[in-house]
């Protein structure tokens, strides 16, 4: 006799955020993509709806990195002293989905962009390059809360996903995101009570919980990435057992921390390994944007998403 | 937690002058309150004083369900004018309530089947109120045979232990507690549980407080719902604070708001 599937009934459902405005709508994306939607635990067809898949987006800067490794400034070489050309490789050549553009060159220590430098930069990326954007900024609060208004208003209308909202830090991109119709990214540190305690800080100024994505913070292969895990997948639980503030899709910014394990830059094959491996773990918990760095990685991750969703 | 809000009662003032005078506003502004304040279903009780409870009860049905589709918990002792809630009601329901006895059991749990309606089995029968908890077990098993006799579904059956005035049956409150975690264990799947809960501080002077006390060792011992005024805030507050306890719900600083805005 078969034995029968348990399957399990959730109240909750995952809020689907859409990121990029066709013209129609205002903005200038060829294919806006959307994230979220799905009312079960990830992988689980049978269990429920998932009616979108995880997207990879591409790491673009807007100044040359300084910090990666050889192997990630070799396979872009020349591209990267040029943000547009960058940007034209990964979605020309590498085919990819969506891009994630770091304003790196306004933080104190790397270039001191102006706001109005930023914002000139955001136009011209947004009338060249036609891809949903994820926008953030260096890191820095002072100049992310000067920049970050800048730029949210240069790419008004175009549905933009914005970041990284802190629990110290959220008031001024959500004033921004909200005035300029764009979605925010809410990071927490890997702690699920302040994710939720930010999604409710973040709803409370009158961006509705649908135009939220949280960044849950992650840890690589082998620096903490099964602790991530288990918060991304109790977030999801909550949010399906019907937790309203906590059910959001997940940015995952997976190249940045795969690229600082010791074991990618030793070896360029082994680091293209450690960013997949990373990947496709987080896809399992749940993970719906993921933001990475290698070529190969995301082409190999984006092969794995096929392979799963088109069963 | 389901939160059954207990004030469209009757022998309330100013409920019992609505009714009496048809004012539909009242009614159904007190309903939206208890809405508000988090109430998942709302007990709708003519009270002791109406003279004509077969006509006042569906009225207030219908006065209710003009401005919620929230659950109809028709309160009575009298099957008839429970009957007559059932057959005013387009919202989901759930009778208040069924003793023990065969001849109320025989009549109710038949007109729950027929209206798809849950149903609330009190551990109390002609012979009087339990004394302890055995008894309280007894009668709760005796409930909940008839049910799966007549193939009522024990999912929706709400077995309340009866709760008694601390001041009358101190000595009491213990098994009451304890007969919560034991009912759940009677059949599988397990009946559900509920308590009329401002009963317990009747008669005493700080109300409130013995409430709360009373309800977060109650939902500490399994409860699944409780009949209840939400519009005290502090109670409200206590309850999710229990529920947090208990892993119900993810902490965060605003975990008031954010059960709140569920």
């Amino acid at each position: 006799m078969e034995t029968p599937l348990v399957l399990e009934k959730w109240p909750g459902i995952i809020s689907t955020v859409t990121i990029g405005a066709k013209k129609e709508e205002g903005g200038t994306c060829l294919n806006p993509v959307k994230i979220g939607g799905q009312n079960t635990l990830p992988l689980l067809f049978k269990e429920g709806n998932t009616p979108n898949k995880p997207v990879v987006a591409l790491e673009v800067w807007d100044i040359p990195p300084q910090d990666w490794t050889e192997e990630l400034m070799s396979v872009y070489g020349k591209a990267l002293n040029d943000p547009f050309a960058w940007a034209e490789k990964c979605v020309n050549e590498y085919k990819a989905q969506a891009l994630c553009l770091r304003l790196q060159g306004t933080h104190p220590d790397f270039g001191n962009k102006s706001p109005a430098e930023a914002a000139k930069f955001v136009s011209a990326f947004l009338s060249k390059i036609k891809v949903p954007l994820v926008i953030i900024g260096s890191g820095d609060d002072a100049q992310d809360n000067r920049v970050i208004p800048a730029c949210s208003e240069a790419a008004k209308g175009e549905r933009c996903l914005i970041g990284s909202a802190t629990q110290d830090n959220y008031k001024t991109f959500v004033a921004s995101v909200l005035a300029d119709g764009h979605s925010i990214i809410a990071e927490s540190p890997i702690d699920i009570n302040i994710a939720k305690q930010l999604n409710i800080l973040i709803s409370d100024m009158g961006l509705s919980l649908e135009r939220i994505v949280i960044n849950p913070t992650i840890g690589a292969l082998g620096y903490g990435l099964e602790y991530a895990y288990s918060i991304m997948e109790r977030a999801r639980l909550a949010a399906l057992s019907g937790d309203k503030t906590l059910a959001s899709p997940f940015i995952c910014f997976v190249g940045q921390e795969a690229w600082r394990a010791k074991e990618a830059k030793a070896d360029g094959e082994q680091g293209i390994i450690w960013e997949t491996i990373t990947a496709t773990s987080l896809i399992q918990s749940g993970a719906d944007l993921l933001v990475m760095r290698h070529p190969s990685a995301a082409q190999k991750v984006t092969q794995y998403i096929d392979n799963l969703f088109n069963k | 937690m389901f939160i059954i809000g207990e004030l469209i009662n009757g022998m309330y003032v100013n409920i019992g002058a609505a009714i009496k005078e048809h004012n539909k506003k009242e009614i159904q502004k007190c309903a939206l309150e208890q809405i508000a304040s988090g109430a998942d279903a709302l007990d709708i009780n003519c009270g002791p004083a109406s003279k004509q409870p077969l006509e006042d009860m569906p009225w207030l049905v219908e006065t209710v369900q003009e401005v919620t589709d929230k659950i109809l918990c028709l309160d009575s002792s009298k099957p008839k004018v429970i009957a007559a809630g059932l057959a005013a009601a387009k919202n989901k329901t759930l009778i208040n309530s069924t003793t023990a006895d065969a001849e109320k059991m025989d009549l109710l749990i038949p007109l729950a089947k027929q209206y798809k309606s849950k149903l609330i089995g009190i551990t109390i029968s002609a012979k009087g109120i339990p004394q302890n908890k055995d008894q309280r077990l007894e009668l709760a098993a005796t409930i909940v045979a008839s049910c799966a006799e007549k193939e009522f579904p024990i999912e929706d059956l709400y077995l309340d232990p009866i709760v008694l005035p601390v001041n009358v049956a101190q000595a009491q409150m213990k098994d009451i507690l304890e007969s919560i975690h034991e009912f759940k264990i009677i059949s599988d799947p397990s009946p559900k549980t509920t308590l009329g809960l401002s009963n317990v501080s009747q008669g005493t002077s700080v109300r409130s407080l013995i409430n709360r006390t009373f309800l977060t060792m109650a939902v500490a011992n399994g409860l699944d719902s409780a009949i209840l005024d939400p519009l005290d805030k502090e109670l409200m507050d206590a309850l999710i604070t229990a529920e947090l306890i208990l892993n119900k719900n993810i902490y965060c600083d605003s975990y008031l708001d954010a059960y709140r805005k569920k």
